[in-house]
């Protein structure tokens, strides 16, 4: 079994392809579709990364990544943030929040793929 | 340095061009030929009616022999050069340059002018996407969809063996998302197509209303027994107003502008100024009027009604000039924010409150205005809501020297006043004395 990778994500045919590819890689992916509970999610899985998306029902990418950092045990989780905004503000409030990685849509999978492997092994 | 050519000057120079004595253009116009010598030799002050009268009769636009239109190209000037620190305009002989060569100058003016609208554009936009829910969101949308279509399309390029089972579901998901990849664009088109009029146009919308009203003279007589449908039409005529936010800006204006007309009528306002004396309160007062009504009422009518034209200006409670009829010597800033000096301004914080004060505009003329202000609520009174302010100023042109309770500037950049401690930022005539 490979390492664990948790998609927060709510457009699902993104999820499939991300899963898609991360499992043809060897990692075992888990996903996760709204942002009410996507801390408890994350808290209960403990995986050893997390793709989250900026835009989510319920709540916003930035609000969890803020929850998960003020916990000791999801402070140095790494995640990787997806957006479709590409601004310099949103690059920030991403870093602010305290993102491992910053992610703008359109992306290939080749850059997912490189920025997973990045953030766990490298 | 070459003099400002005033008003006076202007007259005789375009007498002479066309050929006519100084007494048979008095007799043209009314006056005795002693009296256009005075006006001639700048030693009477000319405006309003009997400049017009002028103008018709040299067969030429009046704004050519008038002050304000060099004050207005002077006031232009000064602003262009506020903008920029690259590069250091003689700025005291900004009068000179204007007057050795109008057409030049005009250019710069007009160039600024077209450089600020251009910003403003830009600014429009950038805000619009930014601020605007609707485009985020169909942006947002598209691009998630194409996020889709580029990670299903690469692994369907990409992957050399995939199952059937995959690859029908990938193939089923391009489908799903490029349809609504095109849904999504179709009705970004159809909102930017719907909306695009407000931010392509290359002017400011209120720039359109000012030209606008500039050109009825802020006079909606003839409307007031206009039909809703009449009135709409006749916005829709108007040929300054490109685009619908400056079309609803004007429709705003004219129904205020037309409401005043109806409470104030012509025959009202001439038994009141009929001795050219301006008492706006005394007015207020006799016909039980809003005192903001009275003031745009009389700025409305100065031109052709009393000797000198009158000026207006209104802000909302934020500062932000939103009406300006400019006057000969009182330069109202275009863009960069008024003086804080004004009693538009201090009327804010006294709402309700008619101000009267006499104030010396700062620069070479050194002009004097007694300015009347007042700020009103807009809107309805509303139990436990604050009520928002709009705030009116009349400036009325003073003939004779006097006192006066306060020397105001245009705009920060642009006046010389030193120690003012309503300074925003430093001034670039502070240098030129």
């Amino acid at each position: 079994m490979g390492k664990n990778v948790l998609v927060i994500e709510d457009e699902p045919n993104i999820i499939e392809a991300i899963s898609f590819i991360l499992s043809r890689d060897g990692w075992s992916v888990a996903t996760h579709s709204n942002g009410h509970d996507a801390v408890g999610v994350v808290q209960n899985a403990m995986p050893d990364l997390v793709i989250l998306d900026v835009m989510l029902p319920g709540k916003t990418g930035y609000d969890i990544l803020r929850e998960l950092r003020s916990e000791d045990a999801t402070q140095g989780l790494p995640v990787l943030m997806l957006t479709a905004k590409g601004q310099v503000k949103d690059r920030e409030m991403a870093e602010r929040a305290g993102a491992s990685r910053f992610m703008t849509k359109p992306f290939s999978n080749a850059e997912v793929l490189d920025a997973v492997r990045e953030l766990v092994t490298g | 340095m070459v003099q400002q050519t005033l008003a006076g000057s202007r007259i005789r120079e375009r007498r002479v061009m066309a050929g006519l004595r100084q007494a048979e253009l008095a007799k043209q116009v009314g006056i005795s030929g002693s009296y256009l010598n005075l006006i001639e030799h700048n030693r009477r002050r000319i405006g309003g009616k009997l400049l017009n009268d002028i103008a018709q009769a040299l067969n030429v636009e009046p704004s050519l022999l008038s002050e304000g239109a060099e004050a207005a190209l002077l006031s232009a000037l000064r602003e262009a050069a506020a903008v920029t620190d690259a590069v250091a305009p003689e700025l005291e002989r900004g009068d000179e340059f204007a007057g050795r060569f109008p057409g030049w100058a005009g250019l710069i003016a007009d160039q600024h002018k077209r450089l600020r609208s251009l910003e403003h554009t830009a600014a429009t936009l950038t805000d619009r996407l930014t601020h605007d829910p609707h485009l985020a969101t169909s942006v947002h949308e598209m691009l998630t969809m194409v996020t889709a279509i580029r990670s299903t399309a690469g692994i369907l390029a990409d992957t050399k063996e995939i199952e059937p089972e995959w690859r029908n579901r990938f193939h089923r998901n391009l489908n799903e998302d490029s349809q609504r990849l095109a849904e999504g664009a179709e009705q970004l088109v159809a909102y930017l197509d719907d909306a695009g009029d407000a931010s392509a146009g290359m002017t400011l919308p209120l720039e359109e209303v000012e030209a606008m009203l500039e050109v009825h003279k802020f006079r909606f007589d003839s409307l007031v027994n206009a039909t809703p449908d009449e009135l709409s039409a006749f916005i829709g005529n108007q040929a300054q107003l490109t685009s619908d936010a400056a079309r609803d800006m004007a429709m705003t204006v004219v129904r205020q502008l037309r409401a005043d007309a109806r409470l104030l009528s012509l025959d009202m306002l001439e038994r009141q100024v009929s001795d050219g004396v301006v008492e706006p309160a005394r007015i207020a007062s006799d016909y039980g009027v809003p005192l903001s009504t009275v003031l745009r009422r009389l700025a409305a009518v100065s031109d052709d009604m009393l000797p000198m034209p009158l000026g207006l200006v209104m802000c909302d409670a934020s500062g932000t000039l939103m009406l300006r009829k400019p006057v000969e010597g009182f330069a109202i800033p275009r863009f960069s924010g008024a003086c804080p000096k004004w009693p538009l301004f201090q009327a804010l914080s006294r709402p309700m409150q008619a101000l009267r004060q006499t104030v010396t505009m700062t620069g070479r003329e050194a002009k004097r205005f007694d300015c009347y202000a007042v700020s009103e609520p807009i809107g309805t009174i509303q139990l436990n809501v604050a009520p928002l302010y709009h705030s009116y100023m009349l400036i009325v042109p003073l003939e004779e020297a006097g006192d006066t309770e306060a020397e105001v500037g245009s705009s920060c950049r642009v006046c010389p006043l030193e120690d003012c401690e309503g300074r925003r930022e430093p001034s670039l005539l502070a240098d030129v004395g």
